[in-house]
């Protein structure tokens, strides 16, 4: 038996199989030019989402303001749990907003970081105070047990005291609706 | 002023380029034998070119050892305050000056190629000069409108803001420029190969001028990626040496490809056979270099690897892909079908076995592209996936496995056409250490399914690797052979360090009191104390293990936690004892509520020998360049000498009296 050799190449069908490599070039050049014109989302969804609250219970930042704990989420209606500080210029900026939401009939509770009672009564007292509560995190202890790593972030919480959404930065006008939408999907 | 050089001498290289594409061009219209008086241009315009672009990178060397803050690249990414050698390797380790980098090493490639390189016809090394000027310039272009890395700031910064304290890591300083001179010297090859497309010259002598080059830049890849490799392994503290993330990928994919380019490109030398797959596989090696910098630079893909990126760039980058590996592939389909075949030969010879295995190489390579880019084509739909080991390892190993067993094999081929039952002795003890292996390391436990084949095929492959030498006189072997049997004897040495690693690995994760004790294998180890430390730039948690080898003396091993400040980062520096059978690696964790902390300590047998096999690739990559320069060097002066000694004849002939009649 003669050995087993490799057939030439030739007619049509392998010329067309030279252009194959050309053919899977110009379909990668296409998914990356058009991957490369998409705006990229880098948004990560928080592991918290569906997480109960952790148990917790904070002092009164200001006097005359109840102190925050787990127990004021839990019950009747979903509640905005906003993670602030006097110090910090974005929460100045969300302050209407929060306001706003105020008006909507919804209890926003506050969580003040590092923060001293009678900057938050200054702070309140200039930009308007839309809290049923605010509690005071002096370590942050609270705010790293729900996965929050700035200021301002504000979460929604349903009636369970499950973290349904969290919101990372200030509130701005458009996002009113957005948060309202999110707190009635919390029913 | 030293910035302003930089900038002439790079518009200068440039406008060089467009001369050596027009010249080159001229090469090609040369019709007869007549070399066309334009074309003598190209090869003193790609000399004088290597000599402007690497003088535009020395002034940028320059400006970053004395910092001149008046530049805006220095300014972002250097502080008058570092050592010396750190303000050098800050040259390149930004995106800029890692472009200029590219650029200078693509232009010397260039130079040296015009310069040195005589045995090519007129016309294809005009050709190939046509091509390498034309990807020069592209890169030019992207530097100089794009990138460019000698804008001055309209006030000089006060100081510098330094330079990413991970960065500050001599292995990681070198490691991108010796892949990077690795993927520029496949930017040679695809000259070339294009070069020889153009003009019809795809033979042996164009494969012996290919060679060199193929096989420098393969040595460079290898080194880089077993550096990266190591890199990764101790630095990223996960214990882990291949992560198959898109960065480490982007360096795999050109690596395969040169696998394959080298050996078909050797058959092409020896034999004139695999004409149209060699000229495919130099432009798919230079396509996945490309490729490669496209990835990383242009932030397509998320990888652990963060780079700056920039849209843009991404843009700028696709578009000289499209150009360059689109215009390739078009004149390939053009014209590699008049390119004869070449040499016939028999499946069982070694060109058999070498294409069996380029296949199977190109398999590995399009699995390890396709779940590369795959991420890329989902999220076209929104759907975010990582493609990790569980798709990478099996698939890739389909291939690999009978690869490695064809590899133990080829090697003791005839060219052309051979009957394996002469080989009857060799084929039995390669299947009897395979079978032998796997059945009695089997018989003492469970072990996974790829690390019991790697350790066959390891010992299979690291005796067979010795076996072209069996019947030969040592002293009489082939400088070239020896390179080809060492670096297959580091594919054993390293495949024998993957499976030991995959199969024998121990692993404790415990929670130590300080003083307590725990126990891994034949060591135990002691948590001496738990300390706060400070380095100029972070502050850390330093754990003190006292490791005492079978009761042995202890040995003081101090992972850290680490938290840089600017930028804010936390990383976990492991803490590594070597032995010659294998490595202890130890990392700290968190500090549990009880105040014990978390302790996580591997043994690895045998886990160094990865990275041995990957030096001794290179070194076999090395001894192979230096037996074909030795051989090629002697051919010439052979022929030298017998043009001397014919014009010698020629002259006596002339000088002696006719003898009479």
């Amino acid at each position: 038996m003669p050995p087993l050799r490799f057939r030439r190449n030739s007619g049509m069908r392998s010329r067309l199989f030279l252009w194959l490599p050309l053919a899977l070039f110009a379909f990668f050049a296409g998914v990356a030019g058009y991957m490369l014109t998409q705006d990229k989302d880098e948004f990560v969804e928080s592991t918290m989402i569906g997480e109960p609250l952790p148990e917790f219970a904070l002092e009164p930042a200001v006097a005359g303001l109840p102190g925050a704990s787990k127990a004021h989420f839990v019950g009747g209606k979903p509640r905005l749990l906003n993670i602030w500080a006097s110090w910090c210029l974005p929460c100045i900026a969300e302050a209407p907003q929060l306001e706003a939401l105020q008006a909507e009939g919804v209890e926003i509770i506050g969580i003040a970081i590092r923060d001293r009672p009678e900057d938050v009564s200054n702070f309140l007292g200039r930009y308007g105070n839309p809290y049923a509560a605010i509690g005071s995190d002096k370590i942050s202890e609270v705010q790293l047990a729900i996965g929050s790593s700035g200021v301002p972030e504000t979460f929604v919480i349903d009636a369970n005291g499950v973290i349904r959404y969290q919101h990372i930065g200030d509130i701005r006008q458009a996002d009113v609706p957005m948060l309202l939408g999110e707190l009635d999907n919390a029913r | 002023m030293i910035p302003e050089i930089g900038l002439a001498a790079l518009w200068l290289a440039a406008a060089l380029a467009v001369l050596q594409i027009a010249s080159g061009a001229f090469a090609l219209r040369a019709a007869g034998g007549e070399v066309n008086p334009l074309a003598i241009y190209a090869r003193p315009a790609a000399i004088v070119q290597a000599f402007l672009a690497v003088l535009a990178f020395l002034m940028l060397l320059w400006a970053f050892a004395i910092t001149d803050l008046s530049i805006k690249l220095v300014a972002s990414n250097s502080h008058s305050m570092k050592p010396m050698l750190y303000k050098l390797t800050g040259t390149w380790g930004n995106h800029e000056g890692s472009m200029l980098l590219w650029v200078g090493v693509l232009a010397l490639s260039g130079g040296m190629l015009a310069a040195f390189e005589r045995r090519l016809p007129e016309r294809t090394m005009g050709a190939t000069l046509a091509v390498q000027g034309f990807v020069a310039l592209g890169f030019y272009a992207f530097l100089l409108l794009s990138s460019n890395p000698f804008e001055r700031l309209p006030v000089p910064a006060a100081e510098g803001t330094g330079l990413n304290p991970l960065l500050q890591d001599v292995g990681l300083a070198i490691h991108p420029p010796t892949l990077y001179a690795g993927y520029v010297g496949l930017s040679v090859a695809f000259s070339l190969a294009m070069g020889a497309l153009l003009t019809r010259e795809v033979n042996p002598s164009f494969a012996r001028v290919m060679r060199p080059w193929v096989l420098g830049a393969w040595v460079l890849l290898t080194l880089g990626i077993t550096a990266g490799s190591y890199w990764a392994y101790y630095e990223l503290g996960w214990g882990g040496w291949w992560f198959w993330d898109p960065v480490e990928n982007a360096s795999l994919m050109p690596w395969l490809a040169a696998t394959a380019l080298m050996h078909s490109v050797s058959v092409l030398a020896a034999r004139d056979a695999l004409r149209t797959w060699t000229i495919m596989l130099g432009v798919l090696a230079f396509s996945m270099s490309m490729l490669g910098t496209f990835l990383v630079r242009s932030g397509v893909l998320t990888s652990v690897h963060a780079f700056a990126v920039d849209p843009e760039r991404g843009a700028f980058i696709l578009a000289l892909l499209g150009l360059y590996i689109g215009g390739a592939f078009t004149i390939f389909a053009l014209r590699a079908g008049a390119v004869s075949e070449g040499k016939r030969f028999a499946v069982s010879s070694r060109e058999g076995a070498l294409v069996f295995n380029n296949v199977m190489l190109s398999a590995i390579l399009a699995i390890v592209l396709l779940g590369t880019l795959y991420p890329l084509l989902t999220e076209m739909f929104d759907v975010r996936v990582s493609v990790g080991p569980p798709y990478f390892n099996p698939a890739s190993a389909i291939f690999a496995v009978p690869m490695f067993l064809v590899m133990a094999v080829g090697p003791l081929l005839r060219w052309k056409s051979d009957k394996p039952a002469r080989l009857q002795f060799e084929l039995a003890l390669i299947a009897a250490l395979f079978i032998g292996v796997i059945a009695v390391v089997s018989f003492f436990g469970q072990f996974p399914l790829l690390p019991l084949l790697g350790l066959g095929l390891a010992a299979a492959l690291g005796v067979a690797a010795f076996l072209p030498l069996r019947g030969r006189a040592i002293s009489r072997v082939p400088v070239a052979t020896w390179g080809m049997v060492i670096a297959h004897f580091g594919v054993a040495v390293s495949l024998f360090g993957m499976a030991c690693e995959g199969a024998f690995s121990q692993e404790r994760l415990a929670a130590v009191a300080p003083g307590g004790t725990e126990q891994i294998g034949d060591f135990s180890f002691t948590l001496e104390s738990v300390t706060p430390v400070a380095g100029p730039n972070w502050t850390a948690i330093e754990a003190r293990l006292a490791i005492s080898e079978d009761g042995g003396e202890p040995v003081i091993l101090t992972p850290q936690a680490r938290n840089f400040w600017s930028p804010p980062q936390a990383t976990s520096e492991s803490a590594l004892l070597t032995r010659w059978d294998g490595q202890l690696y130890a990392v700290i964790g968190n500090q549990a509520e009880d105040g014990r902390w978390q302790i996580r300590v591997w043994w690895k047998p045998f886990v160094t020998f990865i990275w041995y096999g990957g030096l001794l690739i290179g070194l076999g990559g090395i001894l192979a360049i230096a037996g074909r320069v030795k051989v090629d060097v002697r051919r010439r002066r052979a022929v030298a000498m017998g043009t001397v000694r014919r014009s010698d004849l020629e002259a006596l002939d002339a000088a002696s009296p006719v003898p009479a009649e």
